[in-house]
This record gives structure tokens, sequence and C-alpha cells, in this order.
């Protein structure tokens, strides 16, 4: 073992790190909005609009990450017209994937709120709009933080398969130094014990909030 | 907004395409079979670990669960398939080299512990989700410690997991995919092959997407059906 190679090769890991980072902050903040639209029509009453928001989350929820990457790395420059960039193909495919596991998210946030608190807020004299802001929503919020937080850990953890079109994350990176220096045991090591750092903490983090959630 | 593309779905049925797409369904269906009655094996008996009262235990299981579920799998399939071997005792390692297909028993080895994790968690779960009447009941009736689990408890949480085991099978199967790149020929790579020999993108994805999605709506099907068939009256409410 020679850890001496680790500290040799930190800057180019660390910004391996850093992409990864700001992938998976990228991909939270678009498939996150994104996701509370589609909930919206998952749950809502027109038909044609909730048959094609299930159709797509079941359709993105039976599919493998890899797989949709592969697709959207394909096509994506296919309907454009012109190459976009690897960065650009992977996130689509990135957001597009993880809104739908955050709808189902989003949707059972809802749901969890009682439907008697819906009547009251109406019965109150509030719109349905206010009841929703008010009332429904801040509840929902709170009891689905917890599996919105596991759900970021998932998608930092999901930007590993950015490895596979090349896009030079902290996994690829890790891969590159290996292919320089040929010392996989020390590098993918260290790289198992960052993601763990990291991803511990993630979901020690939503499972406090889970605990508080409990209490009140 | 220009959309050219010349579709070619015939091709799918020749050679070496076709016989690529069956190999790569096979593999699939096989690794993913064998990795989840592994993972179920395993993720039992870590799962039981952490409900027992030796604190001992009880912190393996957890540290088990935690390890397994906060490091990407495909961080652990790399982990699994160069660092393992260098880790052996060098006589372990010649006769661990000399195995044949390497990345196939890689990938069986690190899909199935990294499952072992996620359904001890839901073992976990599904045995606290039993009301402590059970165990009183169960007791205040003479029954035995593990009588009490054996006629009791385990037919109770068994129903309980029946949805959470089945989904484990399809994540372990969507996971599969993630063994392409230490060199298993899965149908995600058969796709990705005929991508890149053909360049006809949308057919030879299709074939993946839709043995994925087949495979899904089957196993979807078939567990609401046995769920339907084994549910207690009264306890697993439907909706």
């Amino acid at each position: 073992m020679d850890w001496s190679v680790i500290a040799t090769h930190l800057p180019f890991l660390m910004k391996g790190l850093w992409m990864s980072v700001k992938l998976a902050t990228l991909v939270v903040i678009f498939a996150f909005p994104l996701a509370c639209l589609i909930a919206v029509g998952r749950i809502s009453s027109r038909s044609w609009i909730r048959y094609p928001s299930a159709i797509f989350v079941n359709t993105m929820r039976s599919n493998p990450l890899i797989l949709i990457v592969f697709w959207f790395f394909f096509l994506v420059p296919i309907i454009i017209g012109r190459p976009v960039g690897d960065f650009a193909s992977v996130m689509i495919g990135f957001i597009v994937f993880f809104s739908a596991y955050f709808t189902e998210i989003i949707r059972s946030g809802i749901q969890s709120v009682g439907r008697n608190q819906i009547q009251a807020g109406l019965s109150t004299g509030l719109t349905y709009f206010q009841t929703m802001r008010m009332i429904v929503l801040p509840q929902a919020l709170r009891n689905m933080m917890p599996a919105l937080i596991t759900e970021c850990v998932i998608v930092f953890q999901g930007t590993t398969i950015a490895y596979v079109v090349g896009l030079r994350e902290f996994l690829n990176s890790t891969f590159l130094i290996t292919e320089i220096t040929l010392r996989p045991a020390e590098l993918y090591t260290f790289a198992a014990i960052v993601y763990f750092v990291v991803c511990f903490a993630g979901s020690s983090l939503a499972r406090q909030m889970e605990k508080r959630k409990v209490r009140t | 907004m220009t959309f050219k593309y010349d579709f070619d779905w015939p091709m799918l049925l020749e050679d070496p395409y076709k016989e690529w797409i069956i190999e790569g369904v096979t593999t699939t269906i096989y690794l993913s079979l064998l990795a989840w009655v592994i993972a179920l094996t395993i993720g039992i008996i870590i799962g039981t670990i952490r409900m027992t009262r030796s604190p001992w235990l009880r912190f393996i299981g957890t540290a088990y669960v935690e390890f397994f579920r906060n490091i990407p799998l495909l961080v652990q399939l790399f982990v699994w398939f160069f660092v393992f071997p260098l880790m052996l005792p060098h006589d372990w390692m010649l006769s661990w080299n000399r195995l044949p297909h390497i990345p196939f028993i890689t990938a069986l080895l690190a899909l199935s512990l990294f499952t072992a994790a996620r359904v001890a968690e839901h073992i976990r779960s599904g045995i606290s989700s039993i009301p402590k009447g059970q165990f009183d009941a169960a007791r205040s009736s003479g029954l035995t410690e593990v009588q009490i689990y054996r006629y009791v408890i385990i037919p109770y949480a068994f129903r309980v997991m029946i949805p959470t085991i089945a989904s484990e099978f399809l994540t372990i199967f969507k996971n599969s995919a993630l063994t392409l790149t230490i060199g298993v020929s899965e149908i995600t790579s058969s796709a990705k092959a005929i991508e890149a020999w053909s360049f006809h993108g949308i057919e030879a994805y299709s074939v993946a997407s839709v043995t994925y999605m087949t495979t899904t709506a089957t196993v979807v099907l078939f567990m609401g059906w046995l769920e339907h068939r084994l549910r207690i009256p009264g306890l697993i409410a439907k909706k």
C-alpha cells in the first residue's frame, strides 16, 4: 500500500468530486420542480393528464439509470440536431430519470395529508389554492423531507453512472488516475471512503429528521 | 429541430445482433435471479441479527447495512473487481484469477451483498411493523420463542414483506445493468454493442428497455396476484 499516490493526485480527484457535487446539485434543482408538476398531474382528476404522468413515471422507474443515460446520450444530439456536449446530455438524462422518483415521493407526501385537512381548510373559507399552499403543502413537505434527503443521496450515488460516458466526475477521475499510476487498491478504497462519508452524512440527516417527525 | 433517422428494425433479428440479444437477456435474468436468492438469504440473516438483544450482533448488522448502502453500487463493483483480488493472500489470488467468468462472479458477489443490505432494512421494518400484542398473545398461549417466530411472526411478517421482496428483485434486475462496466455481457451491454456496431441506437436501446419493462410489468402483476392470494383478512387492507 502506498497512499502517497492519493496525495499526489488529490487536486485532480477533488476536481472530479466537485464535478459530481455540481452534477448532483443541478439534477436536484431541476428535477424537483419538474417532479412537483408531474406529481400534481399524477393526482389530477383529469385522465388525460393523469395517464401520461403515470406512464412517464412507470417507464422511468422500470428502466435502469445507465440505460436512460445511454438513451439520452444517443438521442439528445439527434433531436437537437447538433452535439450538445457530454455534460448536457448526461444531465438531461439524470433530470428526467430522477424526476420520476421525486414525483413518487412528492405524491405520497401530498397524499399523506388527510383529506379532512383539505375539507377543514375549505370549510374555513380558504380557496383551494390557499388550502394547498397554507395547509397541505407545509405538512406534506415536512412528511416527505426524510425521503427527499434520502433521494438526494441516491442522486449523488447515481452520478457515478456518468462514468460510463466518460464524464470526468469523481469515479471517472479515480479511474483515470488508476490507469496512469496502476494503484487501484489505494485509489478505489479512497473513492469508496469519500462516497461513504458524504452519503453517510446525508442518510444520517435523513434519519434524524425521520425521528423528529415521529416525535412531533 | 431536425430529426433524421433511418429505422431498421429487422436488423435486430439478424446475426450477430440476434445472438447478442439472446445472450444479454439470458445473462441478465440468470444473474439477477441468483443474486436475488443470495441477497434474500443474507438479508434475512442480517435483518434478524439487528432485531436480537445482543448489542454486538446489532452493531454488526447496522454496520453492514450502513456500509453497503452508503457506497454507490458502481464503486462497490470496482472495489470487488479491482481491489478485492489484490487483498487476498497470494495463493488465493492465484486461484481466484483461475476462476472462469470472473466478471460474472464479481457481479454476483457485489449485487447480492449490496441488495442484502436493502433486504435487511425491509426485514427489520417488516418485523417492527408487527404489533407488540402479537408477541404477547403468542407468548401467553405458551409458545416458545422459536415457535413464536415460526408460527406467528414469520407468516405475518412474510405477507407484509412480499411487495418489498418483489421490488428488491426488480432493483437487482435494474442494477445488473451496471455490471457492463466490468465486462458482463448483460442486455444493456448488448444494446450498447449493437449501437456501437450499427449506430442504430433507437432499435438497440429499445430491445433493452422492452426487456426491463416487460419483466417489471410481469413481476408487478404476479406479486399483486400473490399478495391477494395470501392476504390475511383484515390485515393488509385493500385500498
